[in-house]
C-alpha cells in the first residue's frame, strides 16, 4: 500500500480507538475537548522551553565572542612585548573558541526554526480547538442519538489527526531542547572552570598570568631603580654609622669616596 | 482529496492531480523499501513540493480528516520506518 495511505490509516486508527472507548457520544466530545486543551498547554510550554534554550545559547555565544576578542588582544599584547610564542598560543586558543562558536551558531539556527514551527503548530491547533468547541456545542444542542455518532466521529477525527501531528512535533522539540540543555550545561561548566576562560578575568588563564608576570617584573625593575635613586640621594648618609652588615658596609665605603671627591 | 504534511498542515488536492501524486508516492514507497536514505529524501521532497504546488492550503479551523498523510520535510527514513512499524510513536 502507498505510504500516504498507510500513514493516514495509522492516524485514523488512533482516532477510532479513542472514540470506541466512549459509551455516550457526548462524553467523547467533552473528553476530547479536554485532551485538546491539555495538548495546547503542552505545546505552549514546549514553545517556552525552546525559547529559554535559545536565549541561553545566545548568552553563551556572547560570552564566547568576548573570549575570542580577549584572546586576540592578549595576542597583540604578547607580540608587542616581543613574546611571539605567547601570541601564537593566544591565537591558537582563539581559533578553538571560534570552532565552538560556529557549532553553537548552527544549533542556534536549528532552535530558532524549531521555535517557529512550534509556534505555528500551536496557532493551528488553537484554531482547530476553537472550531471543535463550536461544533461540539451545536451537536449537543441538536442531539439525536442516531445522527450524533457520525457527526461526532467527523469532528473528532479531524481534530484528533491534528493532535497526533502536533503531539509528535512537541515530542521532537522536547527531545531537542533536552539535548541542547545538556550541551549548554557542559559549556557553562567549561566557561566557569576557566578552560575556555571567562572574559571577567576572575579565573585567570596562563596567558594572562604570563602577561601579568611580564608587566609586573618590569614594574619591579622600575621600583628597584626608584629605590636605588632614593638610596643614592639624601637619605643614605644617615645610615652609615649604624650599618654593621656587608651590604651597608659596602655602601659606606662608596659614600666616603664620593665625599672625598666633593671636598 | 485532502493531504496532510506533518508539521505543516492540510492541503486540498484536485482530482486531476492525484494521479501525479500517486506516481511520486510509489517512488517514495520504493525508496523506503530499499532503505536508501538519499533516494528517500529526494522522493519525499519531490512529493512534498508537488503537494504544496498543486494543493490549496486548508484554513486552520477546518475539521476534516485527511485522506493521505505525509511525513514532514525534515523526517529521516528511520523516523518513517519507526512510525509505520510502531503505532505507539503517534501519540493518542
Amino acid at each position: 500500500m502507498s505510504l500516504m495511505k498507510r500513514m493516514a490509516m495509522i492516524f485514523k486508527a488512533k482516532a477510532n480507538k479513542a472514540v470506541d472507548r466512549m459509551e455516550d457520544p457526548r462524553e467523547t466530545l467533552d473528553y476530547s475537548y479536554q485532551r485538546q486543551l491539555e495538548l495546547l498547554q503542552k505545546v505552549r510550554r514546549g514553545v517556552a522551553d525552546v525559547a529559554t534554550s535559545r536565549k541561553r545559547l545566545e548568552l553563551q555565544i556572547n560570552q564566547l565572542e568576548q573570549q575570542a576578542d580577549k584572546l586576540e588582544s592578549q595576542g597583540r599584547q604578547a607580540l608587542a612585548a616581543g613574546r611571539e610564542d605567547l601570541a601564537r598560543e593566544a591565537l591558537t586558543r582563539r581559533s578553538g573558541v571560534h570552532q565552538q562558536l560556529a557549532d553553537l551558531q548552527g544549533q542556534y539556527t536549528n532552535l530558532q526554526a524549531e521555535e517557529e514551527k512550534l509556534t505555528t503548530a500551536s496557532q493551528r491547533l488553537q484554531a482547530k480547538i476553537e472550531a471543535f468547541r463550536t461544533k461540539k456545542e451545536t451537536i449537543k444542542a441538536t442531539y439525536t442519538a442516531a445522527e450524533a455518532q457520525t457527526k461526532i466521529n467527523e469532528a473528532f477525527s479531524g481534530v484528533s489527526e491534528e493532535m497526533s501531528d502536533v503531539g509528535l512535533a512537541v515530542q521532537r522539540a522536547e527531545d531537542k531542547t533536552l539535548q541542547m540543555q545538556a550541551r549548554a550545561g557542559a559549556i557553562d561548566e567549561l566557561i566557569s572552570s576557566g578552560v575556555l576562560d571567562d572574559a571577567s578575568g576572575t579565573a585567570k588563564d596562563d596567558i594572562a598570568a604570563e602577561l601579568d608576570r611580564m608587566s609586573s617584573s618590569s614594574e619591579v625593575e622600575l621600583e628597584l631603580a626608584r629605590m636605588k635613586k632614593e638610596l643614592t640621594g639624601g637619605a643614605a648618609p644617615k645610615e652609615i654609622g649604624s650599618a654593621e652588615d656587608g651590604a651597608q658596609a659596602g655602601l659606606g665605603e662608596a659614600q666616603p669616596a664620593e665625599r672625598e671627591e666633593t671636598r | 482529496m485532502i493531504v496532510r504534511i506533518m508539521g505543516e498542515g492540510q492541503y486540498q488536492i484536485d482530482d486531476g492531480d492525484v494521479e501525479a501524486l500517486n506516481a511520486l508516492d510509489s517512488a517514495l514507497t520504493a525508496a523506503i523499501d530499499s532503505g536508501d536514505e538519499t533516494a528517500f529524501q529526494t522522493a519525499l521532497s519531490a512529493l512534498l513540493d508537488k503537494v504544496r504546488a498543486a494543493g490549496t492550503a486548508l484554513p486552520d479551523d477546518t475539521l476534516e480528516p485527511s485522506d493521505a498523510v505525509l511525513p514532514g520535510a525534515d523526517a529521516a527514513l528511520s523516523d518513517v520506518v519507526a512510525m509505520l512499524g510502531d503505532e505507539g510513536l503517534v501519540p493518542g
